[in-house]
């Protein structure tokens, strides 16, 4: 495991936001980086959302984990109790910031059961395992794996916006061309590769 | 209309007119983290299925004892259970498969396919349709990964399953199995599965018009 230094961190920064990023390089959260990319301030309430709960199910996840499906010898139910323990959490979220901070809940309100079922929420978690992170590294690995999320999708939408007003070929309207920005995006964030071993 | 015809209507819904990969475009994830080669597409499209059949049915069965408001938790562990099952299945006798598909095996649970049709149709309809629907669209699910596939093979391998079809002369594109590759070819493949659509659209309007 990666000793704590401030040199281990920020590489462990670059790797999750830049070189590893969520979306361009595993894959992960596709679903909401397509729907929800239309508008650029819509696209940063669902980016802080997922960032929020993505923190908190990584470090809840880890306890779980290692606390209680570890000494039961239950390792297998891990993807059914994380499911759980994320859908559970975004309940929670959602109440908790109904109560104190109204304002934040009406910016995020509608998106923010929609991140049950981002991917990339569950992966983090069961990343965290088969990494074999410890806790602290596994909650930075949530916090910056979101950020990386996060910067994706406010790209991605800033790209969209432009769009708009574009003349584009009727069969590729929507997500056929969204798919095609998403793909040059990806390319240059190819270009990370190797920047931190 | 008979009772057989309409269940033979849901499964070719779920196999053409709502495709869930080229006309919903859910589970974006899998579809392009699967398709690096059509035997992995095969691979996840069979998980899927398995998990869509099995979910529809146990949902379809339970509809009438989950309670509106913790449904979709309740839809959550079903498919949950069913992921577990298929994961352990894959490990055990296919784990080439396994290693090549990784993470995104556990993360058929919060495929939005799975969940979308627990939501829209295996929570409404009987057991035997919800097993027709699970089915149909598991197929189509399978076929849209397979074509994606194999078009990312060919280009970025130069074969087929596995089998080099192109000969040694072929410079393979590896950016095709690669992360943009993935991206440009599926959204490539969507647009013109788009026009085809289209097309067949205007043509059978205009020949509606003439009848």
């Amino acid at each position: 495991m990666m000793e704590f230094t401030l040199v281990n961190f920020l590489l462990f920064m670059v790797n999750c936001v830049l070189s590893n990023n969520f979306i361009f390089s595993r894959y992960l959260g596709c679903c909401p980086f397509l729907g929800v990319s239309s508008k650029v301030e819509t696209a940063a309430g669902m980016g802080v959302a997922v960032t929020f709960v993505m923190a908190l199910a990584s470090l809840i996840t880890y306890v779980v984990y290692y606390y209680i499906l570890v000494p039961l010898s239950l390792q297998y139910l891990n993807t059914i109790s994380f499911i759980l323990v994320i859908a559970a959490l975004v309940q929670f979220v959602e109440m908790f910031l109904k109560k104190t901070v109204p304002a934040l809940y009406s910016a995020l309100g509608i998106y923010l059961p929609l991140i049950t079922t981002n991917c990339a929420v569950l992966g983090v978690t069961l990343l965290n395992i088969s990494d074999q992170y410890n806790m602290l590294w596994s909650v930075l690995n949530g916090v910056f794996g979101a950020l990386g999320f996060l910067l994706a999708i406010v790209l991605m939408a800033g790209a969209r916006e432009r769009l708009e007003s574009s003349n584009i070929p009727a069969a590729f309207k929507g997500f056929p061309i969204s798919l095609v920005i998403a793909g040059l995006m990806s390319v240059a964030f190819l270009g990370f590769t190797g920047l931190v071993k | 209309m008979g009772k057989k015809q309409t269940m033979r209507g849901v499964f070719i819904n779920g196999v053409l007119n709502e495709n869930p990969v080229f006309r919903l475009v859910l589970g974006v994830c899998p579809i392009l983290a699967a398709t690096t080669s059509a035997t992995n597409g095969l691979g996840m499209g069979v998980a899927a299925t398995f998990v869509l059949l099995g979910s529809n049915i146990v949902i379809s069965l339970l509809r009438n004892f989950i309670p509106a408001k913790v449904r979709i938790p309740a839809y959550i562990v079903v498919i949950s259970t069913f992921v577990t099952v298929v994961q352990m299945l894959i490990q055990a006798f296919v784990p080439s498969l396994y290693d090549a598909l990784g993470i995104f095996i556990p993360l058929i649970v919060v495929n939005c396919i799975i969940l979308a049709r627990a939501e829209a149709f295996a929570g409404k309809n009987s057991v035997l349709h919800s097993a027709a629907d699970g089915l149909g669209m598991g197929l189509g699910f399978t076929l849209a990964l397979i074509l994606i596939g194999m078009v990312r093979e060919i280009i970025g391998n130069g074969s087929v399953f596995g089998l080099d079809i192109l000969g040694p002369t072929f410079q393979p594109m590896l950016i095709a199995i690669m992360a943009p590759g993935g991206f440009i070819l599926f959204g490539l493949i969507l647009g013109i599965v788009n026009s085809i659509v289209s097309k067949i659209a205007k043509r059978s309007a205009g020949k509606g018009v003439k009848a």
